[in-house]
């Protein structure tokens, strides 16, 4: 538990701002812009009535932020319905994932929510069909170098992004939820077989809610860079919220985790949010989950870093070590997913364009 | 308190420490720099603002540095640093100071959506106050700088805050941007004007800042009702025509060039409606920045 981050604090206890000093509400506005959750902090305020307590001269941060939330939304429906034109003559079913499937789904979970991009999953077969499809509607890739287009292209669970010429707005189309060149390889065609439609329109559907938290969970716990690591906690959060209340969504989400081969992530996301989040959890079901879990050993290590990495990157947020836990975890995400003779390229070729760029 | 009321020594140690919080119209930013060119043109043109003691709620958190490692020996630069973050690219060290400027407009377009933000100027006199929205080149920054120079008071250069509630306009009154030939104009035109040093090689050429006069700065809590839109053009050797545009065409003009109007969605249309209702509006043609100012100043009688 994170008591001395104020952010933190705040989405464990909303009530608690009712005595923040004009300091202390300095310091949360900061964290919550840098974590990219200011517009949800107006959210859970709202929820619980807390606006009131906001003073003046912060409350227009909020109010800016959600007018950007709200901007964000219409952003993200237009893009949706552009996605669906682009690809309707091609048949070809599209799944959302993430913020946008939140986000069409109606899910609180959507509330106050910033979206950089809009992430679709189709199958990989049918990848050059959408491709084109989405060429000729206006979006061009983004990715121009060659290295990086033979990086996506080979090894990862996506193609290089795909943005549009006028409007901006930029599409990764994935073919699958972890790089090809990860360990677990969750089957494809199961999370295809399982999705379903959004509304009567059956060609633009979502996961399952069991395959939704796993691919919310999967994607936190292989990450490397952590920058909206507590943005991410935050959705799974409030889709075990969401979900939590029925039983059977419980045993469907630990059955789904095994048959993928998840259990790992998902068996993180349960701990980290209920230790940092205070988030409900069946004790029994969080007990079923830790017999998968890794080692005392490992665990405390990771316990230890996620305690320093799961907050917003903003120095009033940081203890010591704060550094080294997030060099470690963005060296572990390389490395689950992918196998060291071809992550020491990749990081050393990156190492040197960056030094490059700087001088 | 006031900048002026600290002594050079005292701005120095408390710049490059702790930071001051500068207030400047609705907000207060929390400023850091050990940068001697940022301090001393900063001591200068802000003398008037008044500073908040004791640490208190910053709207944003600004420092400029020069950067870690080699840049910071070798054709050194400067980063502006906001919350944390350093969201652009360095700079050469020499123009620290226009960064610092420039940034600040950079926090308040990116997070003050409380308000529609138009890209214009704005002046005021005798509660008459008018808009200047104009692309770069066209020679907004002069006229608004003309303007105030002659007893107009200045509310912004480049900012045009609207209260979203009662569609008042918000006063910055923060230093005047001026580029490249405009420099020499002023500084003829206003020679009693308080001036940076000059900037060369910038992005937008040669540029120097100009201070707000005390009395704009001392106002800088009073809103007011816009009453009149103007869009200037700099045409050399014509003559001055103060010329009336239609309503939907200003329309269209301000909101093209307003930072975040489609950003307010239907807020931004319905304020901007009002906004242009409540307006006469002209397009002005100028190239002699005296006559410029005598119109203006009769515009301002008649209303």
């Amino acid at each position: 538990m994170r008591d001395d981050c104020l952010i933190v604090r705040v989405f464990c206890h909303p009530e608690s701002v009712a005595s923040y000093n004009l300091c202390e509400w300095d310091t949360l506005i900061s964290q919550a812009r840098r974590g990219d959750i200011l517009a949800r902090l107006y959210a859970v305020l709202q929820q619980n009535q807390l606006l009131v307590k906001v003073p003046e001269s912060v409350a227009k941060h909020l109010i800016s932020a959600w007018a950007l939330a709200q901007k964000h939304e219409r952003v993200l429906r237009w893009e949706v319905n552009r996605i669906q034109h682009a690809l309707y003559a091609t048949g070809i079913p599209i799944v959302l994932l993430k913020g946008a499937a939140y986000m069409m789904r109606d899910l609180p979970v959507a509330r106050g929510r910033f979206y950089a991009d809009i992430d679709i999953m189709v199958p990989k077969v049918s990848l050059p069909v959408v491709e084109r499809a989405l060429l000729i509607h206006g979006w061009l890739t983004a990715k121009t170098d060659d290295y990086d287009q033979r990086y996506y292209r080979k090894w990862m669970h996506e193609i290089p992004p795909m943005r549009h010429r006028r409007r901006q707005t930029v599409i990764d189309v994935h073919h699958h939820i972890l790089p090809e060149t990860t360990k677990a390889q969750p089957d494809a065609k199961k999370l295809f077989d399982a999705s379903i439609p959004v509304s009567d329109d059956e060609s633009l559907r979502t996961l399952m809610p069991a395959d939704m938290v796993l691919h919310s969970a999967t994607h936190l716990f292989y990450e490397g860079e952590l920058d909206h690591g507590l943005r991410d906690l935050l959705d799974l959060h409030e889709l075990f919220l969401i979900y939590g209340d029925d039983e059977s969504f419980w045993m469907q989400l630990i059955e789904r985790a095994k048959e993928l081969e998840l259990t790992r992530p998902l068996y993180y996301a349960l701990r980290y949010t209920q230790r940092f989040l205070k988030t409900p959890i069946p004790k029994h079901r969080m007990q079923q989950v830790a017999a998968e879990g890794p080692n005392q050993l490992v665990l405390s290590l990771m316990d230890a870093l996620y305690k320093r990495a799961l907050v917003p990157v903003h120095s009033s947020c940081d203890i010591y070590l704060t550094g080294l836990a997030r060099w470690l975890l963005y060296i572990r995400g390389h490395y689950l997913r992918m196998p060291l003779y071809l992550l020491i390229p990749h990081l050393v070729r990156k190492a040197v364009i960056k030094e490059k760029q700087d001088i | 308190m006031n900048i002026s009321d600290l002594s050079q020594q005292d701005l120095k140690q408390q710049l490059g420490g702790s930071g001051i919080y500068l207030r400047t119209g609705p907000f207060v930013t929390h400023l850091q720099s050990k940068i001697p060119s940022v301090i001393n043109n900063f001591a200068k043109l802000y003398a008037n603002n008044s500073l908040l003691l004791g640490e208190g709620f910053a709207d944003f958190h600004v420092r400029l540095a020069t950067p870690r490692g080699l840049r910071h020996w070798y054709r050194p630069q400067v980063m502006f640093h906001f919350d944390d973050q350093v969201p652009f690219k360095p700079l050469p060290y020499q123009q620290a100071f226009p960064m610092m400027e420039w940034g600040l407009n950079w926090c308040i377009s990116n997070h003050a959506h409380q308000y529609l933000i138009l890209h214009s100027a704005v002046v005021e006199k005798n509660g008459f106050a008018v808009i200047l929205p104009a692309p770069p080149g066209s020679g907004k920054s002069t006229l608004c700088a003309g303007l105030v120079s002659c007893g107009w008071r200045l509310l912004s250069d480049e900012l045009g805050l609207i209260s979203l509630d009662d569609l008042k306009l918000v006063p910055l009154a923060r230093p005047i941007n001026l580029k490249n030939e405009s420099i020499k104009v002023i500084k003829q035109f206003a020679p009693q004007a308080i001036f940076s040093g000059e900037f060369a090689d910038t992005s937008k050429g040669t540029v120097s800042l100009m201070q707000a006069p005390a009395e704009s700065v001392a106002q800088s809590d009073q809103n007011v009702k816009p009453a009149c839109i103007v869009i200037p053009r700099y045409t050399p050797g014509a003559a001055t025509y103060l010329e009336p545009d239609s309503k939907g065409s200003m329309f269209m003009h301000v909101a093209d060039s307003a930072f975040n109007y489609s950003l307010l969605g239907l807020t931004g249309f319905e304020t901007l409606v009002k906004l242009i209702d409540s307006c006469d509006c002209y397009t002005f043609t100028y190239s002699k920045l005296q006559e410029a100012v005598e119109i203006f100043n009769q515009l301002a009688a008649v209303n």
